[in-house]
């Protein structure tokens, strides 16, 4: 309707490939990192490229794979979630001391049916979800900031129940699906896979689901449209903390044992995933289907070190170099696509 | 022999991308004189002063400073020409004090490199003098009123050294007491042998300070002529607008009737109203199948009050119902809930550039369609009607909004409230920005809207908008309503008195 018309209202082309590789950059990068490195670790080791292995990645990704749903939703509205690690930790903590521990554990704990045990793991991470989205969206503390503390509670919390001890026992259903297999395969990696799918099918079919990439897009327009903001970022930081819960409980059954700073690099695998696999930091754009090839760019590439002769040490330089080059792309992509927006 | 003109631009053309903004333009800026520039939005006069200001080159033309031919690469290259501009949108730093927004960027300093704040105080204190301002240089800045922010940013220009001053839209948060100061101070600067150039949509402005003024047409002169007799604002509007536009030149000039309907039911009504500084003890109602419109200036609450209306803002005091019925709006949800749209003054903050026109419909009502799952084919189905109603181009429901023209995705804004009838439709600034063509459209939407029987509030700081729309015009003014215009002739001269 600007002067004149005819240049404004001209309809755009219905395919342009530039435009298109530019708006899917943040989608086809992360996958052809992926490629490369199987590719790579391929060649590096014959014994990588086997069904065993295949097996061994998704174990090993499983945990942090739970974790990163929730991450994903979170991040999909362009908040963060720094207390992932630790309130997995305090869940984990939590469902062992209500399960009866041997008698060398030296725990003053309280034992419960396996299934009390597991409920009140729930309520726990719930409850400390609940206090992140209260302190996010009731009193305004920014989620970076909210979450730090929550960080430092969920550590606290863990510190507290099992005062320095190890513990090891954890109720039969957990120990099921955290370390047991059906058919072959892996319960935790169902688990881990039933978590994405769920989560994939909420963040496309439901309304729910919409209203997250919204808030993400534009949040002053998502209020503007009635949407209830606060509603769906504290949503998110419960179902965030709610997934890190369930990922701690399966994780001691999974690594056998529970104790303090026990995951804590999962909060960086988990962000790692999420923005390696290329959702945006900003909100609005990615999804499961990213934080999927994200977590087998990461499971890739943490396995298949261990498949060539490198130093162990370097490993960690390594990985956190391709977490920089995944957040540079990350942020050209973003870029990519305002600089489009602004020109058209 | 007669002193050259202080500019004297010829055959200045400018394309971006596509679209031709000037097309082969002369302009003659003579020393010690005043020059108001009219013109639609999108018409050019932006692009020439950005040309002018060093902030385009142009893509052919030729431009002489006193006489001197010139080529400006960059900003600083027209400062040091001696051209200045002060943009419509304030620059200042309002947490900072009057005399280091004087002298931002520029501040003076001691043999030691250390800012010589006593010297700063004064020298502020004695330019803000000579503008007929007499604060102290210390204070925050950000405690005054937008005038006296104004004409600071005003001063820092004149500080730079410039003979040349470009004024964008000077006026417009400016209140009429204001805007009398400032006229006074550019008179006694152009007495002094300034030059300046005075944008502005407000012609009586435009016809009250300058020596001459010039009236752009899409992106060429329409028509330049010293200001006496015969000039007057019917003559800038025949040529701003062209011919064939009767239905607007009533709302600019004539005597607008309003009749209100005062048998109609109630929909809104707002009792002792409060907010903090925002607005005072408003009381009012909007009736069914009326246009209220709100006129006031830039800052005189109006934007508060929308907001809450809708539920983004709560009041400190005050009850609102709506159709008799208390109405305790939390946020924008309850908002929502309780039969209120609100299309805002930003596009940008009520619409989703980036995702595709039928997500920016459908977010309104997608809980009508089902309470848990979404339902693409009615949600696309729902959105295409709302295209084709509002005669939305493309006529695309998959298109990327940003991908619209502005008086398009006004249209969205629009269209995403009406697939369910609201009981009332809070607008703010529904006209911004666009141009007649657009504008003609947003008006007939709002009377075919208004004929279904839903109450309307319109709020501007625009008269021609709150003229064009409204059946009835509250005048706001501070934070209080100042005067009701109902049942009456009314003018853009009487609104402007009131406000």
């Amino acid at each position: 309707m600007d002067s004149p018309p005819a240049a404004t209202d001209r309809p755009r082309p219905a395919f342009q490939l530039g435009d298109f590789l530019r708006d899917q950059l943040r989608n086809i990068a992360p996958f052809i990192t992926l490629i490369v490195l199987v590719g790579f670790f391929s060649i590096a080791s014959p014994s990588f490229a086997t069904l065993a292995n295949l097996e061994n990645i998704l174990q090993q990704a499983s945990v942090t794979g739970i974790i990163a749903v929730g991450l994903t939703f979170v991040i999909l509205t362009a908040e963060i979630d720094l207390s992932v690690g630790a309130v997995a930790n305090a869940t984990a903590i939590v469902l062992t001391y209500f399960t009866m521990q041997p008698d060398y554990v030296n725990i003053a704990n309280i034992p419960m049916p396996g299934i009390i045990a597991v409920l009140l793991g729930l309520a726990a991470c719930f409850g400390l979800g609940f206090v992140t989205a209260f302190g996010v969206t009731r009193i305004g503390i920014p989620s970076f900031i909210m979450t730090l503390a929550m960080m430092q509670i969920g550590a606290g919390i863990s510190a507290v129940l099992v005062r320095g001890q190890i513990a090891y026992s954890v109720p039969s259903l957990v120990l099921t699906l955290g370390s047991k297999s059906i058919f072959g395969i892996p319960w935790i990696v169902i688990v881990a896979a039933l978590f994405l799918l769920i989560a994939h099918l909420v963040l496309t079919y439901t309304r729910f689901g919409r209203y997250v990439y919204m808030v993400g897009g534009n949040r002053e327009a998502a209020e503007y449209s009635g949407v209830n903001v606060r509603l769906i970022v504290g949503s998110v930081m419960v179902i965030s903390a709610m997934c890190s819960g369930v990922a701690g409980m399966l994780g001691v059954a999974y690594f056998g044992s529970a104790q303090q700073n026990e995951f804590d690099t999962f909060l960086l695998d988990a962000i790692a995933a999420v923005v390696v696999g290329g959702t945006s930091l900003f909100g609005g754009r990615g999804g499961i289907g990213n934080t999927i090839v994200g977590l087998f760019v990461l499971g890739v590439l943490n396995n298949g070190l261990d498949y060539v002769k490198i130093d162990s040490f370097l490993k960690i330089l390594i990985r956190g170099l391709i977490l920089l080059i995944a957040l540079i792309i990350n942020i050209y992509a973003e870029r990519l696509r305002t600089s489009r927006a602004a020109g058209g | 022999m007669m002193a050259p003109p202080r500019l004297e631009l010829t055959g200045i053309s400018k394309a971006f991308g596509g679209v031709q903004a000037l097309r082969s333009v002369d302009f003659v800026l003579q020393p010690g004189s005043i020059h108001g520039l009219a013109g639609e939005n999108g018409a050019g006069k932006s692009t020439l002063m950005k040309i002018i200001a060093g902030v385009h080159p142009a893509d052919a033309g030729t431009m002489k400073v006193d006489g001197v031919p010139v080529h400006f690469r960059s900003t600083r290259d027209a400062i040091r020409a001696g051209i200045g501009m002060v943009h419509q949108e304030l620059s200042v730093a309002p947490e900072l004090s009057v005399a280091e927004n004087v002298f931002l960027g520029a501040q003076p300093v001691n043999g030691f490199g250390i800012v010589a704040w006593r010297r700063m105080a004064r020298e502020a204190a004695v330019q803000l003098h000579n503008l007929g301002l007499d604060i102290d240089p210390r204070s925050r800045l950000g405690d005054y009123p937008i005038g006296v922010q104004q004409l600071v940013e005003l001063s820092r220009v004149l500080f730079s050294g410039a003979q040349t001053i470009i004024l964008d839209e000077p006026t417009s948060a400016l209140s009429p007491p204001e805007v009398a100061h400032l006229f006074g101070v550019l008179r006694k600067l152009r007495d002094s042998g300034r030059s300046l150039i005075f944008i502005s949509h407000f012609l009586d402005d435009i016809l009250a300070i300058s020596d001459e003024v010039t009236v752009f047409r899409n992106g060429a002169k329409a028509a330049s002529a010293p200001v006496g007799p015969g000039i007057d604002k019917g003559w800038i509007i025949q040529r701003m607008i062209g011919a064939g536009r009767e239905e607007l030149e009533e709302s600019y000039l004539g005597q607008i009737r309003l009749d209100s309907r005062a048998n109609a039911p109630v929909i809104l009504e707002a009792k002792g109203l409060s907010l903090g500084r925002a607005y005072r003890n408003l009381n009012f109602v909007a009736r069914g199948g009326e246009v209220l419109g709100i006129y006031g200036h830039m800052g005189c609450g109006q934007i508060e009050l929308a907001r809450t209306l809708f539920g983004k803002l709560r009041p400190e005091a005050g009850v609102l119902s709506i159709d008799g019925g208390a109405a305790s709006l939390a946020n924008t949800t309850d908002g929502k809930s309780a039969g209120v749209a609100f299309v805002g003054e930003s596009r940008r903050a009520m619409l989703f550039a980036e995702e595709p026109v039928y997500r920016n419909i459908s977010i309104t009502f997608l809980e009508r369609l089902s309470r848990w799952m979404l339902k693409p084919g009615l949600e696309r189905a729902a959105a295409t009607q709302q295209v084709k109603r509002f005669d939305i181009r493309p006529p695309n429901v998959e298109a990327r909004l940003g991908a619209l023209s502005g008086g398009n995705q006004q249209k969205v804004a629009l269209a995403k409230w009406l697939t369910h009838a609201p009981r009332l439709l809070v607008l703010v600034e529904p006209t911004r920005g666009m141009d007649v063509g657009a504008k003609e459209d947003v008006v007939k939407i709002v009377r075919a809207l208004r004929d279904t029987g839903i109450a309307i509030i319109v709020l501007s700081t625009e008269p021609e908008t709150v003229l064009s729309l409204a059946d009835r015009v509250l005048v706001m003014r501070k934070g209080e309503f100042a005067q009701e215009f109902a049942d009456e002739s009314i003018s853009k001269d009487r609104l402007l008195d009131a406000a």
